[in-house]
């Protein structure tokens, strides 16, 4: 059989080096990058096709690494993980086509820039693909070094200190992750993410823990989950993102939200709740009230930010707060309760389907934002626009799709997950469930406003000759937003293959 | 095969140091083909032992009135601690390359030292009988004084004569010990195999160990014993703070475990009563390797000379090749050993950049002024050379340095939790110091304008030569290569491990 | 007293004999038909056959050997010849690097009294009996005193040589004094009966002062603290073959009669008695030899001229060849005398060297080696090599009579109580003693010569040093190939 997942992660890696050697000239550069990254896109949609339908994992790869350490090169997809290999291939291929050759970010180093993207996009595979910690650990940092420096060397103004605050917060998650799978290799010798899964769903691993290293398993999962919450973010672990987000290059942000931050939520669905769904029950509470506050507080954060690039990063922490929410909320026994184990499916359900939605319609906005920025001249503040779907209707009218998907407007596919996830929260907690539509008020309050604000109103003189989207620009865009709108109206597509994937996890998760 | 290593680098060391003054430019061609050489029957005697223990290489009778011999054998430790010195050899000699281009280098002297040096480690890591072994050691130190005192620069007449003066102390009190058991055992052999095999009574152990222990640890940089390691780096041309990381260093921690720890494993028995919860030797040296490795970052985080900074970085990272031999784990003496190799890479990488690229174009190793110089822009090979570099130090997985850490890491974990902990600790520093280094040095955010607010325009450096890149990428290869395939290394390291005395492997629980 | 008949005590004393045929052979040619020679012609003439006849009595040495019993009061042995043939060659090689010396007016009769001196010796080494050693003591030291003042010209030399006179007339008189005790004590003057004799004697106040006199004037010849302080003084002062003779040679005497006498006074015999005699004497020997050690070490450490920082470090090494003799058992005697033997080979070659640069530069401070290597490479070299081989690092050779030397210390079951402490301090102030000699190689390498033009050294001197360094370093790579002649271990 063919290494797919090898072959797939290897193609930006190697395309990655021969952008490198394109050096300065950027249109060459852009193109192994572009070639690279729809090759990806292709490779990673027939992986997604051609996925079973038992939920289990798929294009298995095993070879023996360093078998005394438990180190073994092990991949496999599930539904979860070839969605999320989907994602990233659609958002990076977005991100290379935001970085127009012309544009400032590409001319300096141009070479280096598109291969640090195409080794961000290696790591990201990597980590999608990984079922051993070793190469997981791996590929998880090597997609944080390309940001960094994307963030330090391209970034805006005060770059500086968001490249090293975003460096310094996902380190110390990284370290804290390093130590708790350190911890667990020397309580069981094992470093697979299969095998420690089924320790756990055997009842065994905590003792295993208890035994060889005292009672710590409660603070094994909260290093875990330490790891994942700073990369989602989870406030109030969240303080990196809005800096790092709006002094980013846009391409770079649309990855850091596009796709980075599902990151996150991919290790706590596949490493947190399978290994500690026993302990994070314990915690259960205090994590509900976090993600709530997440969800809220990210909402009316956006609400008071004066600028495009913040407003949208804090209503990112707002959407992925949904997806925290419903996963802490499942965290609880089941039983045999057949009306729980229904809305934790549910639940879950959206929660994958929040994961693709929000990196596709957040990827989207970001891109329209860059083109925003180049039109205007860098300068994004909210007060600066007005009125412009007089002078770009077709702009407009296309971002709005895209807003409007981030509001969760039936129809579009934004809706689907988040119904979905209070559709599985709400029985499970109805609580936090309930403060939290106070979230997705006041983020339709405020994409409103910014529709208001940007599109209508007066428009400033400055404006009057505002440029529309070109027709590339159109072509760019226009399978994304078709894309939000089939998975509006037909949830099933990406459903019918997400689901097994949701029943195999929950069948084999115990609290 | 290996043996051919030594006498290699003694014979080329002896044609260099008659070399005639006409051809003083052949001296590091020369001198190249001969690291070469090295390095080529290193790895094909790694290559052919694979799969094997100890190979005997040779067994000759020296002094047998003393019961002295010329026995030299090879295990995997050894085989990969020589393969190491070997790329350490061809690596300096490549960053050397600028010797020699002007008539008063004395060229031929340098490389003449240089060789001596290598051979002396080839020599201490093929030893068997531990006079042999001690001469071997003995030779190493003295050419180290000459290279540095010579060709060095910042106080170099201080930093080689307090490096020297270090070294011999700490043989000083190994040869005491050496003695004392030869003495003790009947005087009718020096052969470390058969001197293992003798019951030393335990009060003996109890005070040779130490001894001994804290002798080879005084050139493996064990706080705090590491004063000589910074200055001595800084002060030593390039190529020698390459070797004197790369290699010396590792020449303490091996006689740590080669000599201290296999002679006299009952020194790291418990004294039978504690104090602050310190009860054996063994705690006593796995808290200095603890204080080093978190003093040792804790000092790299502050320092303005980029070359302290990986000075310090070195005391470090000694400091865990220390605690993993102290955890008498399987694991963890695995991990010390790999860290050496790995460290011995790195470190000959981060001083190549550090020393050579960047200073001998920039003329300064001042953090501080080299953030003005916007060295990102202007030497792009080196800025991401030092990112490379710096990441393996820092042990990023894909590197060699994180197997190695991780290895220790366990094994500290088993035999003492706490000070795993704070050796985590030390490596959270480790990441923050290179950070900084990294960001100051290349990426400054400094803006980039002289007193009048007008721009300063990028500056113009020589081009990376040939032999600068052909180093870079023998070292940072190896890095990458172990990190990615680490077994080429562990299957020789963990049998050999295995097969060390029974005593040794006691640790954890 | 064993009785000799003259016809075997010529036989023995036949090495002794060709020596002073050949000082008045040299006398008369030198005065009788040289007399209108150059300056040059009659130190050469003086030289070769002052090597020549060396180098016959070393022949007739290795030759024929005559061996004796032990309780002669003249010895023979095969110990006793080896050190008498590493004398005649130490003189040799002396004479061999004396060919350039401009400080005598009268070549002849230096070479002859150097000759004297080297009879001096060969008698001390092979003497038995306290008359003999004495006497043949004196022979060395008057010999000595003379050739330190042999500068006439030099105010130094003079202040030397009268230093050296007024101490070693001191020290003299003080061993004589010890002597006539020992003799009252036991009636005896031959070492083996005197052994005997103290054997079934306890300890009395009267063999404690007779045991203090005897190491006042043995601690003088080997320039052991506190009987040292002629020495620096005397290095400096005395022309530099005459420093490397005194010490290399006639070191190597001193030791030789110092082994035989602590044979003597240190009984064998286990009884309690004798362990207390041997306890005093021993007591006296590792007072001196750490008192030695420290103060060499440490003085040595601020010297800037290089003589006298050599006369230092000469009184650290006496220190640890008094360990070896303090140990006493047949091995620590031998490593003792391989010890005196390979230091003396390496100093001469540091004094030669020392000479050469003095010559060229007038002066043996630090810093006139400044940039010694790059005005003579070779000549650097071998400088390296002696030094290095002194500080004890291997594989020359110093470092091998260092180990053979503790490890003898170590094994002598007599050392149980302070062997291993004496051991430890011996080599931690060697680690030391590196800082002194890296001092003078500092200068040698390190630094930038103030003249950079190259320093000529005539072609024997030069190879008589490449010959001393070849063999400091083959007898370090191969210590066993002397094993026949003085065993290790």
């Amino acid at each position: 059989m063919m290494p797919v997942l090898t072959i797939l992660t290897a193609i930006p890696a190697v395309a990655g080096a021969a952008a490198l050697l394109a050096g300065n000239r950027a249109a060459i550069a852009r193109g192994i990058a572009l070639v690279a990254a729809i090759s990806t896109l292709l490779l990673s949609a027939w992986v997604w096709c051609s996925l079973g339908s038992s939920g289990a994992m798929s294009f298995v790869e095993r070879a023996d690494w360093v078998p005394g350490l438990g180190i073994e090169y092990h991949l496999g997809v599930d539904g979860l993980g070839a969605l999320m290999l989907l994602l990233s291939a659609i958002v990076t291929l977005m991100a290379i086509a935001a970085s127009r050759p012309n544009s400032k970010i590409a001319s300096q180093q141009p070479g280096l820039y598109f291969a640090l993207i195409l080794l961000l996009q290696s790591g990201l595979f990597g980590t999608f693909t990984a079922l051993n910690f070793f190469h997981w650990f791996l590929f998880w940092e090597l997609s944080l070094i390309p940001a960094f420096f994307l963030i330090k060397l391209w970034g805006a103004e005060g770059r500086g200190p968001a490249a090293t605050q975003f460096f310094v917060y996902t380190m110390v998650g990284s370290v804290a992750l390093l130590l708790a799978f350190l911890a667990l290799f020397i309580a069981t010798g094992s470093f697979d993410f299969q095998v420690l899964a089924q320790m756990a769903a055997d009842g065994s691993l905590t003792p295993a823990i208890q035994s060889h290293l005292g009672p710590i398993s409660l603070w094994l999962a909260l290093g875990v989950l330490l790891g994942f919450a700073v990369k989602v973010p989870l406030m109030p672990f969240h303080t990196w993102l809005p800096a790092t987000y709006s002094k980013a290059p846009t391409p770079v942000t649309m990855l850091l939200t596009g796709a980075m931050s599902k990151m996150g939520v991919y290790g706590l669905l596949r490493l947190a709740l399978p290994l500690f769904g026993h302990e994070l029950a314990q915690v259960r509470t205090p994590l509900l009230i976090l993600a709530t506050l997440t969800v809220v507080a990210g909402a009316w954060a956006a609400a008071v930010q004066k600028d495009l690039k913040r407003i949208f990063a804090y209503s990112s922490i707002n959407h992925l707060g949904y997806c925290l929410l419903a996963i802490f909320a499942i965290a609880l026994p089941t039983g045999s309760d057949t009306a729980v184990q229904l809305s934790q499916t549910a639940a879950l359900d959206g929660v994958i389907l929040q994961m693709f939605n929000h990196g596709l319609t957040a990827a989207a906005i970001f891109w329209f934002l860059s083109m925003l920025e180049s039109r205007s001249g860098g300068n994004l503040a909210i007060d600066n626009f007005g009125g412009l779907r007089k002078p770009a209707p077709i702009f407009c009218g296309l971002m709005g799709i895209a807003l409007f998907s981030s509001l969760g407007l039936p129809g579009l596919n934004g809706f689907v997950s988040e119904f979905l996830i209070f559709r599985g929260v709400w029985p499970l907690a109805w609580l936090p469930a309930t403060v939290s539509v106070l979230g997705l008020l006041i983020t339709a309050a405020v994409i409103l406003t910014v529709i208001q604000r940007v599109f209508s109103g007066p428009l400033p003189e400055k404006w009057k000759t505002f440029p529309d989207l070109t027709s590339g620009e159109i072509l760019v865009m226009a399978p994304v937003l078709l894309l939000m709108l089939i998975l509006g109206l037909v949830p099933q597509l990406v459903l019918g293959t997400v689901n097994p994937t949701v029943m195999h996890l929950l069948a084999g998760w115990r609290y | 095969m290996l043996a051919y290593t030594i006498y290699l680098s003694f014979a080329g060391a002896l044609a260099l140091a008659f070399w005639p003054k006409a051809l003083a430019k052949s001296a590091r061609v020369f001198a190249l083909l001969v690291a070469l050489a090295g390095l080529g029957f290193a790895l094909a005697g790694f290559i052919a032992a694979a799969g094997q223990g100890s190979v005997a290489l040779a067994d000759l009778a020296w002094v047998p009135a003393l019961g002295i011999h010329y026995t030299l054998a090879a295990d995997g430790i050894s085989r990969v601690l020589v393969l190491l010195t070997g790329l350490a050899a061809v690596a300096g000699i490549l960053f050397s390359w600028y010797i020699g281009d002007k008539p008063g280098d004395r060229a031929n002297e340098f490389f003449a030292f240089f060789l001596a040096l290598i051979g002396g480690v080839y020599g201490v890591f093929l030893s068997v009988d531990l006079f042999l072994l001690f001469v071997f050691y003995e030779i190493a130190i003295v050419p180290k004084y000459f290279l540095i005192a010579i060709w060095g620069s910042t106080r170099r007449e201080y930093g080689a004569m307090k490096l020297a003066l270090y070294s011999f102390a700490g043989s000083a009190m190994v040869l005491i010990g050496l003695l004392a058991a030869y003495a003790a055992a009947g005087s009718h052999t020096m052969n470390l195999q058969t001197l293992a095999q003798y019951p030393f009574p335990i009060s003996f152990q109890m005070w040779a160990f130490p001894l001994v222990f804290t002798g080879f640890a005084i050139l493996a940089g064990m706080w705090p014993f590491h004063t000589w390691a910074p200055t001595g780096h800084v002060a030593a041309p390039t190529a020698a703070s390459m070797l004197l990381a790369g290699v010396v260093m590792k020449l303490g921690a091996y006689g740590c475990l080669r000599v201290a720890m296999t002679l006299f494993p009952h020194g790291l028995d418990p004294w039978g009563w504690s104090f602050l919860g310190i009860d054996s030797w063994r705690m006593v040296f796995a808290l200095f390797a603890v204080i080093g490795i978190v003093y040792g970052a804790a000092v790299a985080l502050v320092q303005n000379d980029f070359k302290f900074v990986i000075g310090y970085s070195s005391v470090s990272h000694m400091g865990l090749v220390l605690l993993g031999l102290l955890t008498l784990t399987q694991i963890g003496i695995d991990g010390a050993v790999l860290q050496m190799f790995s460290h011995g890479v790195l470190a000959g990488l981060l001083f190549a950049t550090v020393g050579r690229i960047v200073y001998e174009r920039t003329h300064t190793r001042d953090l501080g002024l080299l953030s003005k110089l916007q060295l990102g822009k202007a030497m792009p090979f080196a800025a991401w050379l030092f990112v490379i570099a710096g990441m393996a130090s820092m042990g990023l997985p894909g590197f060699s340095g994180f197997v190695a850490e991780v290895q220790v890491l366990i094994g500290a974990w088993r035999a003492f939790p706490w000070f795993a902990g704070v050796a985590g600790v030390g490596i959270v520093v480790g990441i923050a110091y290179t950070w900084r280094a990294m960001q100051r040095a290349f990426f400054s955010d400094t803006p980039a304008v002289d007193a009048s607010g007008a721009a300063i325009p990028i500056p113009v450096y020589e081009p990376v030569t040939w032999a600068e890149k052909a180093g870079v990428f023998l070292l940072a290869g190896t890095s990458l290569l172990i990190g990615l395939y680490p077994r080429l290394l562990l299957d020789q390291i963990v049998p050999a491990v295995q097969a060390l005395p029974h005593a040794i492997l006691t640790g954890g629980h | 007293m064993n009785s000799l008949n003259y016809a075997s005590l010529f036989q023995l004393t036949l090495p002794e004999t060709i020596l002073e045929v050949f000082s008045l052979l040299i006398l008369l040619v030198d005065l009788g038909f040289l007399r209108k020679s150059a300056q040059s012609t009659r130190m050469t003439a003086a030289c070769v056959l002052g090597v020549i006849g060396s180098l016959a009595a070393a022949i007739c040495l290795v030759c024929c050997p005559q061996f004796t019993s032990n309780t002669a009061a003249l010895v023979s042995s095969p110990i006793v010849v080896a050190a008498q043939i590493g004398i005649l060659l130490l003189t040799a090689l002396v004479l061999l690097l004396s060919f350039k010396a401009r400080f005598s007016r009268n070549p002849g009769e230096f070479v002859t009294v150097v000759l004297l001196a080297t009879t001096g010796m060969l008698l001390v080494t092979a003497a038995r009996d306290l008359l003999l050693i004495f006497i043949a003591l004196e022979l060395l030291s008057l010999s000595l005193y003379i050739l330190t003042a042999f500068s006439k010209s030099s105010a130094q030399s003079a202040e030397a040589a009268l230093k050296y006179c007024l101490f070693g007339g001191m020290s003299a008189a003080l061993m004589l004094f010890g002597f006539t005790y020992l003799y009252g004590l036991t009636g005896s003057t031959n070492l083996a009966e005197i052994a005997a004799s103290l054997a079934t004697q306890g300890v009395t106040p009267l063999l404690i002062v007779a045991l203090v006199m005897v190491a006042a004037g043995l601690g003088f010849k080997v320039a052991a603290v506190p009987f040292h302080l002629w020495a620096p003084d005397t290095y400096q002062g005395a022309p530099a073959p005459v420093t490397a003779l005194i010490a290399s040679g006639s070191k190597v005497a001193s030791f030789a009669v110092l082994v035989a006498v602590t044979t003597a006074v240190v009984p064998a015999a286990a009884s309690s008695q004798a362990s207390s005699q041997g306890a005093s004497w021993t007591v006296l020997l590792l007072t001196m030899a750490a008192a030695s050690i420290l103060l060499g070490n440490l003085a040595a450490l601020v010297q800037t001229s290089v003589r006298r920082l050599l006369a230092y470090s000469a009184i650290a090494h006496a220190g640890y060849m008094l360990l070896g003799i303090a140990a006493n058992t047949p091995q620590s005697g031998t490593a003792v005398l391989y010890y005196a033997l390979t230091y003396a080979l390496t100093t001469i070659g540091a004094f030669g060297v020392i000479a050469i640069v003095e010559r060229t530069t007038g002066s043996d401070n630090l810093d006139a080696f400044a940039g010694l290597s790059r005005r003579n490479p070779l000549l650097a070299g071998t400088m390296l090599v002696f030094l290095l081989s002194l500080a004890g690092i291997p594989p020359l050779v110093g470092f091998w009579a260092k180990f053979n030397l503790f490890a003898a210390v170590l094994r002598a079951p007599s050392t149980t109580v302070w062997g291993l402490g004496f051991v430890a301090a011996a080599l931690a102030a060697s680690a030391v003693s590196l800082y002194y000699y890296l001092q003078v190689l500092k200068r040698i390498y390190v630094l930038k010569p103030t003249n950079e033009e190259p320093l000529e050294v005539s072609p024997l001197e030069l190879a008589t040093l490449v010959l001393i360094t070849a063999a400091v370093v083959a007898l370090g790579l191969f210590p066993a190939a002397l094993a026949s002649w003085i065993p290790l271990g």
